[in-house]
């Protein structure tokens, strides 16, 4: 169990790794004309606000694969409205972290 | 390293447009400088993430080397940190990488590299390097290379640096729900997301797209939920919508 883990997270970081650059070097070698597709603009806009706001929910309020309300929902929704006053990302990200350390800690 | 140089692609049938350091733009410079360090001090937030997730500081250090796409790199340490498998994590990863490909088209032209350069380009083809490059548009071909290899490699640097830093912290932390990681990461994705939630169709797929992820998350295996969200993009996207 703990070798069979240890090696998944080695596929992980290879395989995300040797994917990452082959898009990035695709793009530098394919004809332009690609660009211009108003299609793939669209789902290329659209996919990363879906994976993103799917790993906010996830990482928020689930643990494996479990519904879990705990202090990292305060700490979300403290992230949430420092955005919405149009904080820096760091002020951001600290804030959250503050937030739910406190109530862990309490 | 001559990779760092201002003009590192100039040599190829390319004369007469030379740019040293003391002519490119300072505002150029100074925009891509302070942008590589604001975003390479990230760095530390994926560092401590991926050390709470479980990998190790290699690991750790080889995905902000190899990856360097921080999104990607928060996906696959969130996905496999959750129980999700390598596949999954994977996948998510790349799905977020697809948009480098699409920003290497755009770079493609302006930088006109081959070889050795075009692998260094590519490497540092990331939402910031492009913005950058393309912020400069009003200055110049010149600028727009200036600006997107200063932001790159810049950004390479200080992400590279910092990921240790913060690698090395969670290290010494030991329990990351005690410091608040367990929140940082989820706040940290929220922040990616933000700036692009431009209209109410953005944020109406992003509510749908948490929704959806958080309901299947029982259902199925982790990191599933997480990839079925970039089908619902791709149907939505799919349908014309001006």
């Amino acid at each position: 169990m703990e070798g069979s883990l240890v090696n998944a997270l080695w596929v992980g970081v290879i395989g995300t790794s040797v994917f990452a650059f082959a898009l990035k070097y695709l793009g530098h070698s394919v004809p332009e004309k690609f660009l211009t597709n108003p299609r793939v603009l669209r789902i290329n806009a659209l996919i990363p606000i879906a994976l993103l706001s799917a790993l906010v929910g996830v990482q928020t309020i689930t643990d494996k694969g479990k519904w879990v309300i705990d202090q990292r929902l305060a700490g979300v929704a403290v992230a949430f409205i420092a955005l919405a006053l149009k904080a820096p990302y760091f002020v951001v990200v600290i804030s959250a972290a503050v937030t739910s350390a406190v109530l862990y800690r309490i | 390293m001559r990779t760092l140089s201002i003009n590192p692609p100039a040599p190829y049938g390319y004369i007469g447009q030379n740019v040293r350091v003391s002519k490119v733009n300072r505002a150029t410079v100074t925009q891509s400088l302070s942008v590589s360090f604001t975003v390479g001090l990230y760095g530390t937030a994926f560092g401590a993430a991926s050390i709470a997730a479980g990998f190790s500081l290699l690991q750790t250090s080889l995905l902000s080397l190899l990856t360097f796409s921080g999104a990607s790199q928060f996906a696959i340490v969130g996905v496999m940190g959750a129980g999700g498998s390598a596949i999954s994590g994977i996948a998510t990863a790349s799905l977020l990488g697809i948009r480098n490909g699409l920003y290497g088209l755009r770079m493609a032209p302006i930088l006109k590299v081959r070889g050795v350069k075009r692998v260094f380009a590519a490497q540092v083809t990331i939402d910031e390097s492009t913005g950058v490059a393309i912020g400069q548009e009003d200055l110049g071909t010149d600028a727009m290379k200036a600006g997107f290899w200063l932001t790159g490699f810049g950004v390479y640097i200080f992400w590279n640096f910092f990921t240790i830093l913060g690698a090395l912290g969670a290290q010494a932390m030991g329990n990351p729900s005690a410091w608040g990681l367990d929140a940082a990461v989820p706040a940290a994705f929220l922040g990616l997301v933000w700036p692009r939630l431009h209209g109410k169709y953005e944020k109406g797929l992003a509510a749908l797209s948490l929704l959806v992820a958080v309901a299947l998350s029982p259902v199925i295996s982790a990191g599933l939920p997480i990839i079925a969200t970039a089908l619902l993009a791709v149907a939505l996207g799919w349908k014309a919508r001006s």
